[in-house]
C-alpha cells in the first residue's frame, strides 16, 4: 500500500477512540533509528533503532507494544527475524523507551473519531490539535489493534537493514563482495555455502558502520517465518511463574499503597479519622488525595486490611451524582431514542421507503461493563532527587510519562516509564487514573518506591466502563421478497473517545461519537441512515475490547436476522445477498458456514446463529450452535472465520479469536454493571462473573488468508460477532428474540 | 512465628496469624509467582498446594498452615519441570498469563488425583477464571499433561 510509505497524521487515538494530540509526517524509513537509539548492554551492539546483536547470538528486538496476552512481542520479533534470517530461538524482545522511532502511528490514523472519507472534519481536528496541544507528537501506545499494522513496514525495514549491515562487516571480514554473501539461521555464508560468521561473532567487528534506510525488504512469497506458528517468546515465563507483571516489581525498602476510591462518581474525600490506638503495626501514613484515600504501609495486606477493616474512618462528599442511577440513564436513552438530537448523521441510498414497504421496529439495549482484567490495577513509582521512574502494566508508555511528569511537576526528560507484562489490558490499561495516584503518593514520600494496588472490588467499582447503549431499528421491508431492506437506527450511547482526552489533558468532552460505533455497515441497503447521539454525563467511560463494535454489532446483528426472518429470507442468504459486491466479506462469511454445517439438522432445542462484523480492518463471521434447557443457555459450539491479510502467526491469530469469542461471551452470557446511589453495584467475581471451563464452547477458528489484502488487526475483531451470533442462536433454538444483553430467558 | 514447609523446605515465617498464605507468600518469602485476583476465592489466580491439595491461598490464613507443606509455582515439579508445565509449553497455553499459575496448580493437583482426567473431571476442578479465554487450550493441554505424566512413569 502506497499510504504506509508516507503518512499525514492528524490526531492521536487510544483503543479504537480519539486522543487528539498534534500531526507530522511520518515515514516508514524516518522510523529506523540509528544506532544510539536502542541502549546496548555490556556485550551487545545495537544496529539501528529496533535490534541489537549480542557477543552470545542473542538477538534483541526493541519491543514498544504492550504484551497484554496478544502475543505482540513475539509477532513484533518475527517481523525483524524474518527479515534478519535469524534463528528463532535466538531472539528476545526488550521494552522500548518512550521515543519517537517507536511511537504507534497506525493508531492515530485508524481510531480517529470520523470516516476517512470526511475531509472537512480532518482539518477541524486537526485545528482543534493544534490549538489545545502542542508539544505532544504522538503516542507510544497499544490499542485499536494496530500494533502489527503499524509495525509492518518499519520493523521489517528494521530487519532488512540489520541484516545489511552485518553483511557488510561479514564482507569487510572476508575480503569479498556483500552481494554474495547469504544468511541461514543467523550465520553468514559465502557464495560457496561456507560459514564465515555468525551474527553473534560479527557484533564484536562493526566498528563504525552505520544502518541504511533504504533496504528491500522480502516479497510475500520469501518468507520463512512470517506465517508460521512460531513458539511465542513469553510463553516458557509465564508457565515457569517468572514472568514479572506490574504487581511482581519489588525494590529495596518498597511501600504498598491500598486505595479507597470515594464511592460515587464525582465524589471527593472529606478527610479520615484515625483510631485512638493510633497506628497499627506497619502502617506508614493514611494519604488523602482528592477522590481517594491511601494507606500506605510495608505490605499491602496490612495496608488494606487497615484501610477495609472498619477502625479507619473514612468520610466522603458523596458530590453532585448521588443519585444516579442507571435506571434512570437507561430511561433517559429511551426518551433521547425518539427525540435526541443527533451528533453525527449518515446516510446513503433512497432517502424514502418504496411505497409499498411494510415496517419493522426493534429497539436493542447493552449495559455498562467493566473490563476486569486478571491482574488488578496497580502502579509503581519513584520520584527521587528530581527523577520520576515508574513500572507500570500500561498500554500508553507516552501517555503514563506525560501525566506522570505533569503530576510531579517534573519535565518529561526526568520520568522513565517500565512497562511490565500486563495481565489484561482490554483497554482498561490505556487510562492515566493509576499513574496520577501513584505519582500524588510519591510525591508525599519522596524517596521511597511505592507500589499502588487496588482490590478487586475497587477495580470493578472504578473503571472506565463500556459504555451503556440503546438503538432503534426500523427497516423496511419490500414487498417484493427478492428486493433488499432499507435501513434507519438510531443509536444512543456515551463515547470513550470523547471522554479520553478530556481526563488525559484536563479539557471538555469532543462530543463525538466512537469512531467505530457509527461505521457504515457492509451491507448494500436500499436505503440506509444512521443517527448518532451522544449524550455527555459523569459515568466514566473507556476504551473496551473492540469499544463501539462491542454493542453496535450485537444490535446490527440481531437485527438483520430480524429482517432476513420478517422477509422470509434465511439469515446466511440475505447476508450474501446484501454483499455481493463483497468478496472479501463473502469468502469469510462462505467459509464459516461451510464450517459451521449451516442448514444441516441440529437436535431440538438447538440452534445456529450467524453473525459478521468488519472491524479494525479485519472480517470476522461466526456460527455459534446454542443449546436451551430451560432458561439455561448453553454455546456448545463456535465456528469462526477470520479475513486479516497477510497471517503473521496462524498460531496467535487462531488464540486471539478464541480469547475475544470468550471475552464477548462473558459479557453476553454474564456482563451487566448497574449504578445506584451514584455508585456501581457490583464489586467482584461473584456479581460480575465469567466464562469458566465448564461453559467454555468448541471453538473452531478458519483462516481466511489474502495476501494482496491490507493487514488486519486480530486482538479485537474477534469480540464483536460473538453476541449477535449466540442472540440468533437461541431465536432459533427457542422462537426467542433477546434484544438485550445480557441474555436472560424469562 | 508460624512453621511451616514451603517447596520442600523449612520456613520460619514473622508474620500475623491472620495474613492469608498468598499474601505471606508474596511477601513474607518473595514468591510472586502466585498472584492475587480477587481476594475471596473466587478466580483461582492463588491457587498452591496444601499437602497436596489445590488450595486458593488468598483465603487461607497462616495459622491454617502451621506445619503443612505448601508447593508453589515456583516449587511444582521438585527438580525437574511438571508435566503440566512442558504441555503448557507445547501447546502455548499463555496469554497474558496471569491466571495461568493458578490454573496449572490446579491441574497438577487433579493430575495427581486422577492420571487420565475426562472433560467432565476438568471441567469440575478447574473452575478458575481467564479472562484471556484460554480455557480450550487449557483443556488440551490438561490431556496432554497426562499423556506426558504417563510417559515419563
Amino acid at each position: 500500500m502506497k499510504l504506509t510509505r508516507r503518512k499525514l497524521i492528524v490526531g492521536g487515538v487510544l483503543g479504537g477512540g480519539a486522543l487528539l494530540v498534534g500531526w507530522w509526517f511520518a515515514k516508514d524509513r524516518d522510523r529506523l533509528g540509528d544506532r544510539t537509539v536502542f541502549k546496548a548492554r555490556m556485550g551487545e551492539v545495537a544496529l539501528n533503532g529496533w535490534v541489537k546483536v549480542g557477543r552470545d547470538g542473542s538477538i534483541t528486538v526493541a519491543a514498544p507494544r504492550a504484551e497484554m496476552g496478544q502475543g505482540i512481542h513475539s509477532a513484533l520479533a518475527a517481523l525483524v527475524a524474518e527479515e534478519m534470517d535469524a534463528k528463532w530461538s535466538d531472539v528476545r524482545v526488550e521494552d522500548a523507551a518512550d521515543l519517537n522511532v517507536y511511537r504507534n502511528v497506525e493508531i492515530l490514523i485508524d481510531g480517529l473519531p470520523f470516516s476517512p472519507e470526511e475531509t472537512g472534519r480532518m482539518i477541524d481536528v486537526a485545528k482543534w490539535a493544534g490549538s489545545r496541544v502542542s508539544g505532544l507528537l504522538g503516542v507510544v501506545a497499544t490499542g485499536g489493534s494496530t500494533s502489527v499494522r503499524d509495525a509492518w513496514e518499519p520493523m521489517r525495514l528494521a530487519g532488512a537493514s540489520a541484516r545489511d549491515l552485518l553483511l557488510r562487516a561479514a564482507a569487510a571480514k572476508a575480503g569479498v563482495d556483500r552481494k554474495t554473501l547469504t544468511v541461514v539461521e543467523s550465520e553468514v555464508r559465502d557464495a560457496a555455502g561456507k560459514k564465515i560468521a555468525t551474527y553473534g561473532e560479527l557484533a564484536a567487528t562493526l566498528g563504525a558502520l552505520q544502518p541504511l534506510r533504504d533496504v528491500p525488504v522480502k516479497k510475500a512469497g520469501e518468507f520463512r517465518l512470517i506465517g508460521k506458528p512460531l513458539p511465542r517468546i513469553d510463553v516458557p515465563a509465564k508457565v515457569m511463574g517468572t514472568a514479572g507483571y506490574g504487581t511482581d516489581v519489588r525494590l529495596p525498602d518498597m511501600l504498598y499503597a491500598a486505595i479507597a476510591n470515594c464511592p460515587t462518581f464525582g465524589g471527593k474525600t472529606k478527610g479520615f479519622s484515625l483510631p485512638s490506638a493510633g497506628l497499627p503495626k506497619g502502617i506508614v501514613k493514611v494519604i488523602e488525595l482528592p477522590t481517594a484515600i491511601a494507606v500506605v504501609a510495608d505490605s499491602w495486606w496490612r495496608a488494606n486490611k487497615f484501610l477495609t477493616g472498619g477502625d479507619l474512618r473514612l468520610n466522603w462528599d458523596a458530590g453532585p451524582n448521588a443519585g444516579l442511577d442507571s435506571r434512570a440513564i437507561a430511561a433517559d436513552y429511551a426518551g433521547l431514542l425518539k427525540d435526541g438530537k443527533p451528533k453525527l448523521t449518515r446516510s446513503r441510498g433512497a432517502d424514502t421507503p418504496p411505497a409499498d414497504a411494510k415496517f419493522l421496529p426493534a429497539t436493542y439495549t447493552a449495559p455498562y461493563l467493566a473490563h476486569a482484567t486478571m491482574e488488578p490495577m496497580n502502579c509503581t513509582s519513584l520520584l527521587d532527587r528530581g527523577a520520576l521512574t515508574i513500572w507500570m502494566p500500561n498500554q500508553s508508555s507516552s501517555l503514563m510519562r506525560y501525566v506522570g511528569a505533569k503530576e510531579a511537576g517534573l519535565d518529561q526528560d526526568k520520568v522513565t516509564v517500565h512497562t511490565t507484562y500486563l495481565g489484561g489490558g482490554f483497554g482498561r490499561r490505556a487510562e492515566v487514573d493509576l499513574v496520577r495516584q501513584a505519582v500524588a503518593l510519591a510525591k508525599a514520600l519522596p524517596g521511597k518506591p511505592i507500589q499502588v494496588l487496588w482490590s478487586r472490588e475497587e477495580d470493578i467499582q472504578h473503571d472506565f466502563y463500556r459504555p451503556m447503549a440503546t438503538a432503534r431499528f426500523v427497516a423496511d421491508i419490500p414487498a417484493d421478497p427478492k428486493a433488499l431492506p432499507g435501513w434507519t437506527v438510531r443509536l444512543v450511547g456515551q463515547s470513550a473517545s470523547s471522554q479520553f482526552p478530556g481526563r488525559v489533558l484536563g479539557i471538555g468532552e469532543t462530543g463525538d461519537p466512537d469512531g467505530n460505533s457509527v461505521e457504515n455497515p457492509p451491507y448494500a441497503f436500499a436505503r440506509y441512515r444512521l443517527d448518532a447521539i451522544v449524550p455527555q454525563g459523569p459515568v466514566p467511560v473507556g476504551f473496551w475490547r473492540s469499544v463501539g463494535h462491542s454493542h453496535t454489532a450485537f444490535f446490527d446483528e440481531c437485527f438483520l436476522d430480524e429482517v432476513a426472518i420478517a422477509m422470509g429470507r434465511d439469515p446466511l442468504e440475505l447476508r450474501r445477498a446484501l454483499l455481493k459486491d463483497k468478496p472479501r466479506h463473502l469468502a469469510v462469511l462462505d467459509a464459516v458456514a461451510k464450517a459451521s454445517g449451516w442448514g444441516t439438522p441440529l437436535p431440538a432445542a438447538t440452534g445456529r446463529g450467524i453473525a459478521l462484523r468488519a472491524s479494525f480492518g479485519s472480517i470476522v463471521a461466526q456460527v455459534a450452535e446454542v443449546a436451551v434447557e430451560g432458561r439455561t443457555i448453553r454455546v456448545r459450539k463456535v465456528f469462526c472465520a477470520i479475513g486479516c491479510g497477510i497471517v503473521v502467526n496462524p498460531a496467535i491469530v487462531r488464540a486471539q479469536m478464541e480469547s475475544g469469542i470468550v471475552y464477548g461471551l462473558s459479557a453476553a452470557l454474564h456482563g451487566r454493571i448497574t449504578i445506584k446511589g451514584g455508585a456501581v453495584e457490583q464489586a467482584n467475581f461473584p456479581d460480575y462473573d465469567a466464562v469458566r471451563m465448564a461453559d467454555m464452547p468448541a471453538v473452531e477458528t478458519i483462516l481466511v488468508e489474502s495476501k494482496d489484502a491490507p493487514l488486519g488487526g486480530v486482538g479485537e475483531p474477534g469480540t464483536p460477532p460473538i453476541a449477535p451470533a449466540v442472540g440468533n442462536a437461541i431465536f432459533a433454538a427457542t422462537g426467542k428474540r433477546l434484544r438485550n444483553l445480557p441474555f436472560e430467558l424469562k | 512465628m508460624v512453621a511451616l514447609t514451603i517447596n520442600g523446605e523449612r520456613r520460619d515465617v514473622d508474620a500475623e496469624p491472620d495474613k492469608p498464605l498468598l499474601w505471606v507468600l508474596r511477601e513474607n518469602l518473595g514468591l510472586v509467582g502466585t498472584k492475587f485476583g480477587c481476594g475471596v476465592a473466587a478466580c483461582g489466580a492463588c491457587t498452591v498446594h496444601v499437602d497436596g491439595v489445590a488450595t486458593r491461598s488468598c483465603s487461607v490464613p497462616l495459622d491454617q498452615v502451621a506445619g503443612k507443606s505448601v508447593t508453589t509455582i515456583e516449587g511444582l515439579g521438585g527438580d525437574r519441570i511438571h508435566a503440566a508445565q512442558l504441555a503448557w509449553i507445547e501447546l502455548q497455553v499463555p496469554q497474558c498469563g496471569y491466571c495461568q499459575p493458578g490454573f496449572i496448580m490446579a491441574a497438577a493437583a487433579l493430575l495427581a488425583e486422577k492420571p487420565k482426567p475426562t472433560d467432565a473431571d476438568i471441567d469440575s476442578a478447574l473452575t478458575n477464571i481467564c479472562r484471556c479465554g484460554t480455557y480450550q487450550s487449557i483443556r488440551k493441554a490438561v490431556h496432554r499433561a497426562a499423556e506426558m505424566a504417563g510417559a515419563r512413569r
